[in-house]
């Protein structure tokens, strides 16, 4: 029998992911990190930044519905919006899924994802033709200080903060961000794993960088299969709308939208949080 | 990407992340210098290479260290990891002696001699100080005049008194704008030449901390017109050597000798530093190799001269290249935050042909009064809020260092966390300490003032007698005292002025510096 290939994840100095690989289809250096797609049996296609799994195909429905929907059910007007990091295109399309949506500035630092990603991975890089898209390979960080006063929602859809994501979890960054938001903009990230002992401290600091920028942050979460521990966190923090005070579940229900994994029920349960990760986070907080 | 099978100490795609995006965007191996450079000297590394052979030898060790390639030590080795350990090496056969170098460690100088064009380079591993006290050792005897700007390091003081040599201060400028003491003006060394006929050298610092450059190539033809060394503090400017876009190096400017902090912003190991010899002195290299052994250790570190080795050996083939990269990053950042508004980035735009002569365009020095902020309160809203450590704030400016392990998206941070302060912390602007350069007046050397008996005394009550230690106040970093120096009312009256606005004192035994050590009548 011939050998059996095995991607080993990292997932802590002593645990690993093992998926089975069948192809390979993509093995690369950018000029910022090491990109990798490659078919497995279980996830399907599998998208790796760095040995980093960033999606795979069977499960990047949960991420991509959590990060876009939820502050979309809860701000009553998005127009501008923008979207950094999320070079292989699945939050993108999603976003493109509101018509009220005016313009998307979406700023990748690395335009070989977003190649790779349309060709190797195209139900997810679905909506890079939209006409709404300003798609701008950039730095994250350098991009947004420039603007101010613009944007209704910001999405941080990025790697880990170790490595071309990095700046992108700094209290300066949000600071920034802040600024280039609406009186009443919303931001959404990615806020890391709360289990394994190095992510969870990841997430507490930029819970904590949050909380000193905006006045209203929650943490929402879902259940991812391929993340480190499967359990993953998401922040959202607002100058003015509450996820849960002001989110209006027959407004959203009435666009008539399917999604696999979020619904509006899920929507007010998300924010409920286990008692260690709300021990977690609030243990850098005064 | 395949399962290895045993778990790693560091998972190489961790590895991978940390090291990517640095400037050389190598991974985590040693090129073949000696494929990539084919019949260039430079790519060799003498030491380097031996102290590999010694580690892949597995000679058992019945010598020192006591840790014996760290099996002695396992929490150090488990901190510092085991190939650290294994070449941490006492002086033998295979790997030399920095005392009385013949094989390795000479060809490794020799090759360093090379790269900085200079006629000779020996391997400092007691930090520049040891390099900056084998330039005036070697260059005065008891007695001798040294002339100096008054920005000095404090390891050049104190050099003075080891030589028991004595100090003849050249004012350095001060710029009015910035509040920061420039280099030395040509035509006020020329006045102290002809004023001090007999002094032996010439001492210039070359950049001073905050990138200022004096006209070295004029200073240095003046020094050697009057028979007098000319010895460089370029501490702080290794990279001069490597960039024709930068301030002339001194072995370029003809110097005699330069002390040159290759672990500053060359990237070696901290303490490991060049002292680099002129052709003026290479008839004197055996004397120098003598001075320099009086106060180095007989236990040289291999850690930091491998360093030396491989830095020398990096810079020479690829100090070009990487010297561009770290220009376009600072002028990159200059024009950014020249641009958020409030912050002056200063640059070549400041020089005047005299005491500020050439600036050095890789330090990133920012005047901060003009949005009502000192340089240190930004300073430490960097380190406290934004997790950014830059080199030092002082009233009006901080400095931060750019250097070879700088990336693009660090200088992103560092723009951006200004750009926050200047939004949340920013206020009207203040005025600046006024600077007037106290003359001082030298009665007895540092020796005689260091080592004599002393009273202390209040600081108020202490005008007129000689200080036996040393004042420093930040802004402007210069000595306001030296031991030696009579202490006058304008000494006195500048000291509490400086206190008023705010300056850090330092330099006296007492930490708040009302109490002065001066010399017994």
């Amino acid at each position: 029998m011939a050998k059996e290939l095995w991607f080993a994840e990292y997932h802590d100095d002593n645990t690993r992911l093992g998926m089975r690989v069948t192809r390979e289809l993509v093995a690369m250096q950018s000029e910022f990190q090491a990109i990798e797609i490659f078919e497995t049996p279980t996830f399907g296609r599998v998208l790796t930044l760095d040995g980093l799994v960033m999606l795979t195909e069977k499960d990047e429905f949960i991420y991509h519905d959590m990060i876009i929907h939820v502050p979309m059910a809860v701000h009553p007007k998005v127009q501008n919006v923008l979207l950094i990091g999320g070079g292989d295109g699945g939050s993108l399309r999603e976003l493109c899924r509101y018509p009220e949506i005016e313009q998307i500035d979406m700023v990748e630092i690395d335009s070989e994802v977003v190649n790779q990603c349309r060709r190797f991975l195209p139900q997810v890089a679905a909506a890079y033709d939209d006409p709404r898209l300003n798609l701008i390979f950039a730095d994250g960080l350098k991009f947004v200080r420039h603007n101010t006063d613009k944007y209704d929602l910001i999405v941080i859809d990025s790697t880990d903060p170790f490595g071309p994501g990095e700046s992108l979890f700094t209290k300066e960054f949000y600071g920034n961000c802040h600024r280039a938001l609406r009186a009443d903009g919303i931001l959404v990230n990615q806020h890391e794993s709360p289990y394994y002992p190095a992510d969870a401290e990841e997430a507490r600091l930029i819970y904590q960088r949050l909380t000193a920028t905006f006045p209203l942050v929650r943490v929402y979460q879902a259940h991812i299969p391929c993340y480190p521990s499967g359990h993953w966190l998401f922040g959202f923090a607002s100058k003015r709308w509450d996820p849960l005070q002001d989110f209006d579940a027959e407004r959203w229900n009435a666009r008539g939208l399917y999604t696999r994994y979020y619904n509006t029920d899920l929507h007010t349960g998300c924010f409920q949080l286990p008692t260690y990760v709300k021990e977690l986070l609030e243990s850098g907080v005064e | 990407m395949t399962e290895s099978g045993k778990a790693r100490p560091v998972p190489p795609e961790r590895l991978r992340r940390i090291l990517n995006g640095t400037l050389l965007g190598q991974g985590n191996e040693i090129p073949d210098y000696e494929a990539l450079f084919p019949g260039n000297p430079q790519a060799k590394a003498p030491l380097y290479e031996a102290v590999s052979l010694y580690r892949s030898k597995r000679i058992v060790p019945f010598d020192v260290p006591g840790h014996k390639q760290g099996r002695g030590n396992p929490d150090l080795r488990a901190f510092l990891g085991e190939d650290c350990l294994t070449v941490d090496v006492n002086s033998m056969k295979m790997v030399d002696n920095l005392i009385h170098p013949t094989s390795v460690i000479r060809e490794a100088e020799v090759l360093a001699a090379q790269a900085f064009r200079a006629a000779d380079a020996f391997f400092m591993v007691n930090g520049t100080s040891s390099a900056i006290q084998g330039m005036i050792m070697s260059s005065l005897n008891p007695g001798d005049e040294l002339i100096l700007p008054r920005n000095v390091h404090r390891s050049v003081i104190n050099s003075l008194i080891l030589a028991r040599g004595t100090p003849v201060y050249v004012n350095p400028g001060v710029h009015t704008g910035l509040g920061i003491p420039l280099g030395m003006s040509p035509a006020e060394v020329a006045q102290t030449i002809r004023e001090h006929p007999r002094a032996k050298a010439v001492l210039v610092n070359h950049p001073t901390y905050y990138g200022v450059c004096s006209n070295l190539k004029e200073i240095t033809r003046l020094a050697h017109e009057a028979g007098m060394r000319v010895l460089v503090d370029e501490a702080h400017g290794t990279h001069f050597h490597f960039s024709p876009d930068l301030p002339v190096s001194a072995m370029e400017a003809g110097a005699d000798m330069a002390a040159v902090s290759l672990h500053k912003t060359g990237g070696s190991l901290t303490q490991s530093s060049l002292l680099l010899l002129g052709e003026g002195v290479r008839s004197d290299a055996g004397y120098i190799r003598q001075i320099v052994n009086l106060s180095q250790t007989t236990s040289a570190s291999y850690l930091l001269m491998v360093s030396l080795d491989l830095t020398r050996r990096l810079l020479a083939l690829k100090g070009r290249e990487i010297y561009d990269r770290v220009i376009k990053l600072a002028n990159y950042a200059r024009s950014e935050i020249n641009q958020i508004g409030g912050y002056d980035a200063f640059s070549n735009e400041k020089t005047d042909g005299d005491a500020f002569y050439e600036f050095d365009l890789t330090k990133l020095s920012v005047h901060t009064r003009s949005i009502g902020l000192a340089g240190i309160e930004v300073h430490d809203l960097l380190r406290d809020e934004y997790d950014i450590q830059v080199e030092f704030g002082d009233l009006g400016n901080f400095l931060a260092i750019i250097s070879v392990g700088d990336r693009a998206v660090v200088i992103e941070r560092l723009i951006a966390a200004l750009v926050e302060i200047l939004e949340r912390y920013g206020k009207e602007p203040s005025g600046l300490l006024a600077n007037e350069y106290v003359k001082p007046i030298v009665e007895m050397t540092p020796a005689e003032a260091f080592y004599a008996k002393t009273d202390l005394l209040p600081l108020l009550a202490a005008e007129g007698r000689i200080a036996a230690e040393s004042i420093m106040c930040y802004p402007p970093g210069i000595p306001i005292l030296a031991p030696g120096e009579k202490v006058t009312k304008d000494v006195i009256d500048y000291i509490e002025y400086a206190r008023a606005k705010g300056s850090l004192l330092t330099g006296t035994e007492d930490d708040k510096v009302e109490y002065l050590h001066v010399v017994r009548l």
